[in-house]
């Protein structure tokens, strides 16, 4: 069978792609993607350690929906404020949106 | 090996390269449909955890509603669909320093971790439906019912906001 480190070693390997992937892209929206891949690792850990450790408690579960709800409502707010961003700037470079910095 | 070990490897070789051409594709439609490919694995990876409703809620959550709204905002912006010069920023080594970093010690932590080598159990026979009692305790007052309205008014602000931010004024 599969020992539970397996799938902690996957989940880590998923999170620094993703980790990867919004350090050093510059497209916005690519960004986004890769911070979809590390809560889908964190998904996958709290779902791993329900079924190995404690399947009779569903908190590991619980969490995982709270992170689903929390995923949806983040790709939402994200998304409209790129489009937003696209409309005045004509651009969703990460590095030239920088009205904050100066 | 076993079956479930052949299809543990293979589920996690499809997710991984597909997630490495997430984060690398040039085009910005095909890093989505790659991410479409990688939350498909992650889904085949709650069935292999015996989680099949976490398998349903990823295709309808994920690739039914997060992987197309992200396709869609390519599409409005479209212009830079596809990115002239480079798709990495300056300090791409650094970021890939960091993730191996992070992976390393992830990596050791694990191992040093006397648990990990934990194999799964059947699931114990008074555990009727994980899935039951995952629904009686998200709404009862000894367990998640807090948490579980938070994360509606969560979803309910997050409607109303992107459609805030989104709106033209004309």
């Amino acid at each position: 069978m599969v020992p539970l480190s397996y799938y902690l070693i996957f989940a880590a390997l998923l999170f620094c792609i993703g980790l990867f992937g919004v350090l050093a892209r510059r497209n916005a929206i690519v960004i986004l993607m890769g911070i979809e891949l590390m809560l889908n690792a964190v998904n996958i850990n709290l779902i791993a350690f329900w079924r190995y450790r404690t399947p009779e408690i569903v908190t590991g579960m619980a969490f995982a929906v709270m992170v689903f709800a929390v995923a949806a409502a983040e790709v939402a707010v994200g998304l409209a404020l790129f489009i937003s961003i696209y409309r005045r700037r004509k651009t969703v470079t990460a590095d030239e949106i920088d009205m904050l910095k100066w | 090996m076993t079956p479930y070990l052949f299809v543990f490897i293979v589920t996690a070789i499809v997710t991984l390269g597909a997630a490495l051409m997430v984060v690398t594709a040039r085009s910005l439609i095909h890093s989505a449909l790659w991410l479409v490919l990688a939350l498909f694995g992650v889904g085949a990876m709650f069935v292999l955890l015996s989680a099949g409703f976490f398998a349903v809620v990823q295709v309808v959550i994920y690739i039914g509603a997060i992987a197309i709204l992200m396709i869609f905002a390519i599409m409005l912006t479209r212009r830079v669909m596809r990115e002239d010069g480079s798709r990495f920023n300056r300090g791409w080594w650094l970021a890939i320093l960091m993730a191996l970093v992070l992976l390393t010690g992830l990596v050791w932590m694990i191992q040093s971790w006397s648990g990990s080598s934990s194999t799964m159990q059947p699931l114990p026979p008074d555990v009727v439906d994980p899935i039951q009692s995952l629904g009686a305790v998200l709404v009862s007052p000894n367990g998640f019912v807090l948490p579980f309205e938070l994360a509606s008014i969560l979803l309910l602000a997050a409607l109303i906001g992107a459609i805030v931010v989104a709106w033209e004024r004309k």
